[in-house]
């Protein structure tokens, strides 16, 4: 049976920006909302989404092995075991990084388009090989940065890349947004951003510390702590996927206390 | 360039204008010349370039000519500002061809040109 697959690219150019913990956290939502959804590990030379996951111990083959015939695809794939609606494909050895072509990419993601609804694909960081490999895979693509200039500098790499492929759509995720900073006028914007970029912005996610909490556990923050400010956002996020209508955040909403009217006094645009 | 209220008092108070808008020029800027894909070496041997050819037909003044990349929503574009120098009567003075040194048009200060 032939079903309707979305294969989504998550991709940030910058390394540490959050694509990792994004692939993660979406993987869980979708799963939890009922479809089919495969993580692929594109990140073969620095794998980590195995970790975020908490199956680093379950791993017995990898997309290295699948791809040489080794094994069967469904050996390969690690079931989550709370929400079993989603499915690990883990990076090979990176020594695979020496033979691995777009049409490997292709192959492998053809194969997870059987069997899923959804297929994520947690891209490396860097513009080289790694990331063209992944690219060469997808449809779609989200881009996910922070408000950081060197971030933003590196996303707006990426989209060029993108568009030059005609992926699309491709949306935006700002992550590790700082309402406080932001209300100082100390870090870019939402609308600095999403101007500076010029793409359709799919959410942004709060900074919280429960994400290092979550990873240190293995636990998205999205399978066990959903009231978590991030959680939030990246529900949202996973739903706005689907096409929900869900309103964006006003971050300058999530400052509390005595401080705030202030500071949203002083934003207050003048000319 | 949009202003805050913050914006106004930081300025008034001579203070360091806040972080987030240095980051936004600084961007705009870096950004236009990773998205035209153009060193600063070769930018400047275009800049010197165009400033010669223009300067075949009209007396520019050379320092003032500034060739710069500017960007807005994705679109990248040449921006040359080049002040014309007037002669002594207020009228543009064209240095080509040599027998019609001068044209009676008014004259205006600087031409803009986008490609």
């Amino acid at each position: 049976m032939a079903i309707d697959t979305r294969v989504i690219l998550i991709c940030s150019g910058k390394g540490g920006v959050g694509k990792t913990t994004l692939t993660a956290n979406l993987g869980i939502s979708l799963a939890r909302q009922g479809f089919t959804t495969a993580v692929l590990d594109a990140d073969f030379g620095l794998r980590n989404l195995d970790l975020l996951l908490g199956l680093e111990n379950r791993i017995v083959y990898t997309a290295q092995e699948v791809l040489e015939e080794e094994c069967r695809l469904d050996q390969a794939l690690v079931k989550h075991k709370q929400e079993s609606n989603l499915s690990l494909l883990p990076a090979g050895n990176p020594r695979m990084l020496d033979w691995l072509k777009p049409d490997d990419m292709k192959r492998i993601v053809d194969m997870l388009k059987e069997q899923f609804n959804y297929v994520l694909i947690d891209c490396p960081a860097g513009v080289e090989d790694g990331f063209k490999n992944a690219m060469a895979a997808t449809q779609e693509a989200i881009v996910v940065t922070n408000p950081e200039v060197s971030a933003v500098r590196d996303a707006d790499r990426v989209i060029g890349l993108l568009n030059t492929n005609s992926i699309k759509p491709v949306q935006l995720v700002l992550n590790r947004v700082r309402p406080k900073m932001m209300a100082n006028q100390e870090m870019l914007s939402i609308d600095d951003v999403t101007d500076i970029l010029a793409l359709p912005l799919l959410g942004l996610v709060l900074e919280d510390e429960q994400v290092i909490v979550s990873t240190n556990r293995g636990e998205p923050l999205t399978l066990n702590s959903v009231n978590s400010p991030a959680a939030k956002c990246y529900l949202n996020i996973a739903k706005r996927l689907q096409g929900e209508d869900i309103p964006l955040i006003d971050p300058a909403e999530e400052i509390s206390g005595f401080g705030a009217k202030f500071r949203r006094l002083m934003q207050t645009k003048i000319f | 360039m949009a202003m805050t209220l913050r914006d106004i008092i930081n300025k008034l108070l001579r203070r360091q204008p806040a972080s987030a808008s240095t980051a936004r020029e600084r961007l705009q800027l870096v950004l236009a010349h990773d998205r035209s894909d153009l060193s600063t070496e070769l930018l400047d041997q275009m800049r010197k370039e165009i400033l010669e050819v223009v300067a075949k037909y009209v007396e520019i003044d050379v320092d003032e000519g500034a060739v710069s990349l500017e960007t807005e929503d994705r679109m990248t574009a040449l921006v040359a500002n080049l002040p014309i120098k007037r002669t002594m009567t207020g009228q543009i003075k064209l240095k080509e061809p040599k027998n019609q040194s001068e044209v009676n048009s008014p004259g205006t200060e600087d031409t803009d040109q986008k490609s």
